[in-house]
């Protein structure tokens, strides 16, 4: 009886205790959905705060956006065709590179199977000057290649597919062959459609991973017409700006669909972006 | 970048044994590795052999000339030395915060007790959906300088004076900390979570009937079985703690004052890209390699993580 009243109280204190944390973690978002629709300008002046007086809403920010703020939907639309771009061929490669790792026995799989746990370990940061200068050399500064280039065979889902890979019947293979398919009919044909759920893991990772990455097109994309959000929404964030609507507003359009997919697809969000946590 | 030309000759010379070439199990393997080892030549090798090249060189548009150590003697300078020390700090507390504060959530969020915990997970999660810009945004507009500002308003609730977060050196690394522990908190408690699941039940079971509290079977057992997944994350937290760019740029752009936010791959973006000293930023980089790669070998061999291959 005693032990019944003392997990009732353990399980009011802890549900009511989350319930605050997770108030607390959603709360930055909230307010920016809430204060986009007051002025931007007071907004940015004054910054978020609990003097909201809601006879001051409206829907201002947001009808310049879709109206006059051209330049954000340029940018929209190259974070959309980079992401795209990214996730297509990132996929495409990466499940091959993985699928060819764990199904095959070759010379040197072992060797290739540790090298991309090496390039796992090697940080972007250290290679971007290099790659930057390369980048110059081959004449492809601010544009999309530039940008998706360092992306398209990416370690982590390499390292991802093999795993995934590993769990499929090989029987499959055999019997396919039995039947006279060639080697690369049964990948795209028959083990490509079993890896689907870690295609959608990977497509969420490498997507969010695109949609949100900063440092590297930051160095590559030179013009405002390439921009992609978040280096667009960053040129908007100095205390001189004239733009914030387009700030306010634009942030908000940069992560309600994101919000919207991951309602939808929750555990493809989860088991993409926890990876490494996928026991080998 | 070799590799695919050779094939491309194998096609032209032997027209009639391509297809069964093309097709054996010793061909098939390597074309559907190639593409990763075109990338890892052009995109991982060639960079890392460059860098470690450009860092003895001075580079000016049509003039490279060799400078010997000079870029490397010059590092040693003040104010690399201000972003190496802002990095370490925001390590740490990164490393710590993103470690200890998930655990102790994922083992309340694991209890049966719990109701809506789906609901709690999901919440927690949504912050790592948004970018460190747009996040970083936010926290500007919550922490502004104004008394009236969510954070000033707050704090003076408690009878605090209003702070002048973006230009004062404990609330900059505050924000910065704050701001990857709002993001990250979420996705870490997804990693225990799933480390929480494979620890069979039958251990707790077993501690029942001993008498065991609920803390000792948390300290007992599930701090243990956690071990490899805590390695992993801190391992991870402290790697990305010492990559560290956007979350310092989010909140002061080019610079901060007095340099309370520049941080070591600041510093590479400062001189090498907008100073254009790209031969002195790969020397940093260089750096920052060799000091990434000791932190981390330190950090496994202490807390034991190689021992797992001898058993």
């Amino acid at each position: 009886m005693r032990q019944t009243s003392k997990n009732v109280l353990f399980k009011w204190i802890t549900t009511i205790s989350f319930t605050l944390i997770s108030l607390i973690a959603l709360f930055p978002i909230i307010s920016l959905a809430i204060s986009s629709f007051r002025s931007s300008s007071v907004l940015m002046r004054e910054g978020i705060n609990f003097n909201i007086d809601f006879s001051q809403f409206n829907l201002d920010n947001f009808s310049y956006i879709f109206t006059q703020a051209s330049e954000y939907w340029t940018w929209y639309g190259n974070s959309l065709i980079i992401s795209a771009a990214t996730i297509v061929l990132s996929l495409f490669f990466s499940s091959m590179v993985g699928y060819a790792l764990a199904m095959y026995d070759f010379k040197g799989s072992n060797f290739f199977f540790i090298l991309v746990l090496f390039i796992l370990m090697v940080p972007f940061e250290i290679l971007m000057l290099p790659l930057y200068q390369l980048m110059m050399n081959l004449m492809i500064i601010d544009t999309y290649i530039a940008a998706i280039l360092p992306m398209i065979v990416a370690p982590i889902a390499v390292f991802f597919f093999r795993q995934y890979a590993l769990g499929l019947p090989k029987e499959l293979m055999d019997a396919a062959r039995i039947d006279g398919s060639t080697e690369y009919g049964i990948f795209f044909k028959i083990m490509l459609p079993l890896m689907g759920p870690s295609l959608a893991s990977m497509a969420i990772l490498q997507g969010l991973g695109s949609w949100n990455n900063f440092l590297w097109p930051l160095l590559v994309l030179r013009s405002n017409d390439m921009f992609t959000l978040p280096i667009g929404l960053a040129t908007l964030l100095t205390p001189y700006g004239n733009n914030y609507d387009i700030l306010i507003a634009g942030s908000v359009l940069t992560i309600v669909p994101i919000i919207v997919l991951f309602i939808f697809f929750q555990r493809y969000f989860v088991s993409g972006l926890t990876v490494g946590g996928i026991k080998g | 970048m070799k590799l695919v030309p050779n094939i491309d000759q194998i096609k032209e010379k032997k027209p009639n044994k391509l297809l069964k070439v093309l097709n054996s199990k010793q061909v098939v393997p390597y074309i559907f590795i190639s593409p990763f080892i075109v990338s890892f030549i052009i995109l991982t090798l060639y960079p890392v052999i460059q860098g470690i090249i450009m860092s003895f060189q001075s580079i000016l548009p049509g003039q490279v000339t060799f400078v010997g150590l000079s870029n490397y003697s010059r590092i040693s300078n003040p104010v690399f030395y201000k972003g190496l020390l802002n990095t370490t700090i925001y390590v740490l507390l990164t490393t710590v915060i993103l470690t200890i504060i998930p655990v102790i959530f994922a083992i309340f969020l694991n209890s049966h007790l719990i109701k809506l915990r789906t609901f709690f997970r999901s919440s927690l999660f949504i912050p790592a959906l948004t970018s460190t810009i747009v996040g970083g945004m936010i926290f500007r507009l919550m922490f502004g300088e104004m008394d009236n500002s969510l954070a000033n308003q707050f704090i003076n609730f408690f009878g605090f004076e209003a702070v002048n977060w973006r230009f004062t050196a404990w609330a900059g690394m505050f924000l910065m900390v704050m701001l990857a522990s709002w993001r990250w908190i979420g996705v870490n408690v997804m990693y225990f979570l799933a480390g929480l699941q494979n620890i069979p039940g039958e251990l707790y079971e077993a501690a029942d009937i001993d008498g065991a509290s609920s803390l000792q079977k948390v300290w007992y057992i599930t701090i243990p079985r956690l071990k490899p997944i805590l390695i992993f994350v801190s391992t991870i937290t402290i790697i990305n703690g010492f990559r560290m760019f956007e979350e310092s740029f989010v909140f002061w752009e080019a610079g901060s004052p007095g340099n309370i936010g520049l941080t070591v791959v600041g510093y590479i973006y400062q001189q090498g890209i907008r100073q254009n000293n790209i031969g002195f930023g790969a020397a940093v980089g260089v750096i920052l390699m060799i000091i990434i790669f000791i932190v981390s070998l330190i950090y496994l061999i202490a807390t034991g993580a190689f021992k797992r291959g001898e058993e």
